[in-house]
């Protein structure tokens, strides 16, 4: 009887976790001044949020109801798998539109030449007078 | 116990879904609005395992999976839309 009370209480608590952690996320999406540091929240604390209530849900069919789990761990392999993933490429993208950021996100695309953010042409080594 | 933390889970989630639409909406250029959908749907997996432990049934739970498969597929289709001009070359 105290063994399931207490397993309900770390259901609960990992539930209000993954929809804080899910809410803070989101969050962090709709405050943040530029693309750069939106990018921060989702791919992170969101990851994390559905992460636990994943786990709540595992507990809760795993242990109460003694049902397989299988479909809990193919999402949280699949999310946990794509999620950098899609970050990567988002944050790609984001450099290649050369999109406005704030004065405080620092670095520089690599890919872009001297000339394309509007410095002089560095001319090449090979050719000596450019 | 179960049954207050499943709907201070909801309120929260359903919050970070309107924060989603916002951020859909206002987002200035379109990696934000690409991001915002990106989350929208991992949100929206959330959702649905909430809705399996309500009900006590793991039916939707096959309906979650093809929702991750799918919107990461999509999320990258854009993206290299984005990036290249076009999807498959």
């Amino acid at each position: 009887m105290t063994y399931y009370v207490i397993l309900e209480g770390v259901i609960a608590f990992f539930l209000v976790a993954g929809g804080a952690f899910t809410f803070i996320g989101s969050l962090g999406m709709a405050h943040f001044r530029d693309f750069y540091m939106r990018l921060h929240g989702p791919t992170k604390a969101t990851t994390m949020g559905i992460g636990s209530t994943l786990v709540a849900s595992m507990l809760y069919f795993g242990v109460i109801e003694s049902q397989p789990v299988v479909q809990e761990m193919l999402i949280t392999l699949f999310l946990f798998i794509t999620a950098p993933v899609s970050a990567h490429l988002l944050a790609k993208t984001g450099l290649h539109l050369q999109l406005r950021h704030a004065d405080k996100t620092r670095g520089k695309p690599v890919e872009l030449r001297k000339e394309e953010i509007g410095e002089k042409p560095v001319p090449h080594p090979d050719k000596g007078h450019g | 116990m179960l049954d207050t933390a499943l709907w201070i889970s909801l309120a929260l989630i359903l919050m970070a879904l309107a924060l989603n639409v916002y951020r859909l909406i206002v987002g200035p250029d379109m990696p934000d609005r690409l991001l915002a959908l990106d989350t929208m749907y991992v949100n929206s997996i959330a959702l649905i395992v909430l809705l399996g432990l309500w009900l006590n049934t793991k039916t939707y739970f096959e309906a979650a999976l093809l929702i991750a498969m799918l919107g990461f597929i999509s999320t990258v289709a854009v993206c290299k839309y984005l990036l290249r001009g076009d999807i498959i070359e």
